[in-house]
């Protein structure tokens, strides 16, 4: 298998991400595409680990894994509390804090 | 490339990997382009299964089954869970888009070229040698619990933390 195979689905997984980021309006939907993005550079952290046969990847994308659901926990809270102040997770709605 | 032997290249391999990548690549579109909220966290269920049999593919045993567990068990549950209590509406949905959302078609192409781009220059024609067996769960631990133990306890922290602060964010009072 080439090395190539692992990092460029990444790459496209990651880009994909970001245009759901961009494109989105739904703060849930950003989320999710957070979770695309986090994802792709656990496979490529995998990939790496798989190149030099070393467990520092493994363990790297399992603090990533750790961190990605500590982020979606307190993420959706924030999302549920805009929700219940505004009555709307439209992201371009929530201009408050801007300068 | 020429040099490669026959024996680094496992055929069973790399068809399992373009088929799974094919279908992560497809259910990945559908979750930033669908227009049905729900639809688009089941289709990021198969991105995630799909990521945990590529970490199968590599070898890493431990981390798929932790992707399973973690992801498709507790963080889609979170987020079906956000949906249902943010959204009154089911089923499709119109302004689920940016007003100017067709800047991120440009922005998203352009960093996937770059990135695959310098990878193939990078990486392009190196093969990964099959490993014989997967990565041990013993050699995980011993990172864990040698050189990276401050950070694992940080860790914990950190999930505490949010745990807290989740609490303290959602709670009505």
């Amino acid at each position: 298998m080439y090395a190539v195979n692992f990092l460029i689905l990444a790459a496209v997984l990651f880009s994909i991400g970001v245009f759901g980021v961009i494109a989105r309006r739904n703060a849930v939907m950003v989320l999710m595409s957070i979770e695309l993005i986090l994802n792709s550079v656990n496979l490529n952290l995998i990939a790496f680990a798989m190149m030099n046969n070393s467990p520092e990847g493994h363990v790297f994308a399992l603090y990533v894994i750790a961190v990605a659901a500590a982020e979606v926990g307190v993420g959706l809270a924030m999302v549920l509390m805009i929700y219940r102040n505004r009555r709307s997770i439209a992201l371009d709605e929530l201009s408050v804090m801007k300068g | 490339m020429s040099l490669m032997l026959a024996a680094d290249v496992n055929v069973a391999q790399n068809v399992s990997f373009y088929i799974i990548a094919a279908i992560m690549v497809f259910g990945a579109l559908r979750v930033v382009s669908g227009r049905n909220v729900v639809h688009a966290a089941l289709w990021l269920v198969v991105v995630l299964g799909g990521v945990a049999a590529q970490y199968l593919l590599a070898a890493a045993e431990f981390v798929a089954i932790s992707q399973v567990m973690v992801y498709i068990g507790a963080v889609m549950v979170l987020f079906l869970f956000g949906i249902m209590l943010t959204r009154a509406t089911i089923g499709d949905e119109a302004d689920l888009n940016n007003k100017n959302w067709s800047i991120g078609i440009p922005v998203s192409l352009l960093l996937a070229g770059t990135l695959v781009w310098v990878i193939v220059d990078q990486y392009g024609g190196e093969v990964l040698a099959s490993p014989e067996e997967p990565m041990s769960t013993t050699a995980i631990s011993d990172v864990f619990l040698r050189e990276g133990l401050v950070p694992f306890l940080a860790l914990s922290f950190v999930l505490l933390a949010a745990a807290i602060g989740a609490i303290v964010l959602a709670r009505k009072d």
